[in-house]
């Protein structure tokens, strides 16, 4: 039993606490639960890389580029880890977004619907695909690695025959070109950080307050200013960054500001944070993943979250999809095709979420698709042939897949020591 | 010495099939004591458990709650009465912590949020009124506990929600000898609270160690239901391995009252 409900151990939580908090990290990832740490290394490690091999790498330009290669590959991501945390898989994530990009490219284009209610349908026919595909594993019992490897192969069908055998269909509505193609005012990038950064604050002392209020172990002071600090200053430098003047020729056109997906994504990440580990659905799906014949046990609908988990897949593949047609101004058969999927299921992996279940975050995706968005960029301004990065996509993946079986392995002898 | 059984079975038949695995079993439970339920394997133990945690109804008996009859048809039914089972296995989630597996299923909430402070502050309680003092922190994964700590967390865990039968299946079975004996003590405990307690157990050390009275099923026959302090190890062992000792046990296929 904790003893830290104890007076006299409160008194002292403010310094010392920080040490401990820090000896406690360091022993967790020692026992094997790394967390994000791959994830920061491996981006701090692939940007002094490139940054050295290519002088492009740190320009503003290039620095906006990674918010917009890497944002549909990150949706993507956040929708997976909900599957990857059940144990299960969903390889037809990429395919799927390339399906509702078709349908958003048909309805905006070809039958001139207003854009919100293109998004709408599109988003509509993630929800029906993940429905069908969490029926098909959840209630008929066939693994989701042979349902979603059959609707990986049908969907590309499907976006051959939504877009006629091929042809390309080009998007002219202002408002989805928008999403990966302008940017926000600099002053609300700087509004976004003050806003965030404050509210993040707020949280985490009012958190604080209400536990030590009632006696409970409460995460200290100094940690949370570092937390809080760490976010100011990234956020701080990135919205910096992006506004400056990124123009070749900014007489004749500016280019300021944060791109408009950055936000989307950051609405995205906060929702599923706070349904993940506040909602008693988050703790469901977690508790599924973890060992799904307890969950049953303690009366939880074990198909309900596993349906609904793919719903939440599929519905966010929708949304990488509608990403990536802004981002490429058309649909054609190669959306959400190629190494999509594959990007995102690395993204996840690299991020810290594990393939077998039961330990991820929705963070994951977003600090793993930007060391994804920044291999694909970087390697692409080092004029590598697609031979090349075929090879190193696969031995990331690789890479990361093995970091989580080993930290897995480490975890499971240092927990039952 | 005890009162009325809080929970009684009587007359129980149950069939898998053309196989009938309970012939005519009572049981009783009484509050206060630890009750030992014994048998060879394949006995019924189990069996007469998954009936009175409602997981398998049974065919024909009759079940009484704080003597009333009640009709168990389902978990939910026997969790409502107050009866919690801690299976062999556990049903802990290795990756969620000690507060969150102690609440699965049944999480406190806040408008939508969850309430984690009130359901920590339950939990502290409970393992303080358990006397657990083995656990660092309540916020610590279960993939990072102890095999005895696991099995103190599953029993808090049945304790928690008030219950008043708890039936323990082999709490005992994977652990080592300081792990055995802090679970048995945690086991006593549980009954002079005032709950009663069954615990299937194939170790009669333990039995003898920690039991009030011992049940002992033969090939799905009640052998006997005896008080611990009236018999010996080798009349037990005698009653699970061939249903009677002496004065004891099942005469010509029928029950003796002991």
């Amino acid at each position: 039993m904790t003893t830290t409900t104890a007076p006299e151990e409160k008194a002292v939580a403010t310094s010392a606490g920080l040490n401990q908090q820090v000896r406690d990290y360091v022993e967790r990832v020692r026992g094997g639960e790394l967390g994000a740490l791959p994830a920061v290394i491996g981006l701090i490690v692939l940007c002094t890389v490139f940054a050295i091999l290519s002088p492009v790498f740190l320009s503003p330009v290039n620095f906006a580029n990674l918010f917009t290669q890497g944002a549909g590959v990150t949706v993507i991501a956040m929708g997976l880890v909900f599957v990857l945390l059940l144990g299960e898989i969903d390889l037809s994530a990429g395919f799927a977004s390339g399906v509702c990009a078709a349908f958003l490219g048909v309805l905006l284009t070809n039958e001139g619907w207003p854009w919100y209610a293109a998004v709408l349908a599109a988003m509509l026919v993630g929800v029906v695909i993940g429905l069908i595909i969490g029926w098909l594993v959840a209630k008929l019992g066939i693994p989701s690695f042979v349902v979603t490897l059959a609707a990986f192969l049908a969907f590309q069908g499907v976006v051959l025959i939504l877009l006629d055998e091929g042809t390309n269909i080009s998007i002219r509505d202002s408002v989805i070109l928008a999403i990966a193609n302008e940017n926000m005012y600099p002053w609300l990038g700087w509004a976004l950080v003050v806003v965030g950064v404050l509210a993040y604050a707020g949280l985490q002392l009012l958190n604080n307050r209400r536990r030590a209020a009632r006696g409970l172990v409460a995460d200290p002071l100094s940690l949370i200013a570092v937390r809080v600090g760490a976010l100011a200053v990234a956020s701080g430098f990135a919205v910096y960054v992006l506004n400056l003047e990124r123009s070749r020729n900014p007489g004749v056109i500016s280019l300021t500001g944060v791109p408009v997906v950055v936000p989307i994504i950051l609405v995205l990440l906060l929702v599923w944070t706070f349904v993940l580990r506040r909602t008693r659905f988050g703790r469901h799906i977690y508790a599924v993943g973890g060992n799904a014949e307890a969950a049953r046990r303690a009366g939880i609908n074990v198909d309900r979250i596993k349906i609904s988990a793919f719903v939440i897949c599929s519905f966010m593949a929708s949304v990488g999809g509608i990403i990536a047609a802004s981002r490429a101004n058309s649909v054609d058969p190669n959306t959400g095709g190629s190494n999509v999927l594959l990007f995102a299921v690395g993204a996840a992996v690299i991020g810290g979420t594990s393939l077998f279940g039961g330990k991820g975050r929705a963070l994951d995706a977003v600090l793993g698709g930007a060391v994804v968005a920044v291999v694909i960029n970087g390697m692409g301004l080092m004029g590598y042939s697609s031979s090349v990065k075929y090879v190193v996509t696969g031995a990331v993946l690789l890479l990361a897949a093995g970091v989580d079986a080993l930290s897995r392995k480490r975890a499971s002898a240092s927990g039952r020591r | 010495m005890s009162t009325a059984p809080v929970l009684e079975l009587r007359g129980i038949d149950k069939s898998f099939g053309p196989v009938q695995v309970l012939h005519d079993v009572a049981f009783s439970v009484y509050p206060g004591e630890v009750t030992a339920l014994v048998g060879d394997n394949g006995a019924g133990k189990s069996t007469l458990v998954k009936c009175i945690g409602g997981i398998h109804p049974f065919d024909s008996g009759e079940y009484y709650f704080e003597g009333r009859q009640v009709h168990v048809s389902g978990p939910r039914d026997a969790a409502a009465l107050g009866v919690e089972i801690v299976y062999q296995d556990l049903a802990l989630c290795d990756n969620l912590d000690i507060v969150q597996n102690m609440f699965l299923g049944r999480e406190r909430k806040r408008g939508l949020v969850l309430d984690e402070d009130t359901m920590e502050e339950m939990a502290a309680k409970t393992l303080v009124g358990l006397s657990v003092r083995t656990v660092k922190s309540l916020r610590q994964h279960v993939s990072s506990l102890s095999g005895g700590q696991r099995q103190t967390v599953a029993i808090a865990k049945a304790v928690l929600w008030n219950s008043k039968v708890v039936i323990l299946d082999e709490p005992t079975a994977a652990l080592g000898v300081a792990q055995t004996a802090q679970v048995l003590e945690l086991v006593r405990r549980l009954a002079d609270k005032g709950l009663a307690v069954v615990l299937i157990s194939h170790n009669m050390n333990d039995v003898f160690a920690v039991s009030d009275r011992i049940a002992a099923l033969y090939l799905g026959r009640m052998a006997a239901q005896v008080k611990t302090s009236d018999v010996t190890h080798s009349q037990i062992v005698e009653l699970i391995t061939a249903g009677r000792s002496g004065e004891l046990g099942l005469q010509n296929g029928k029950e003796a009252t002991a």
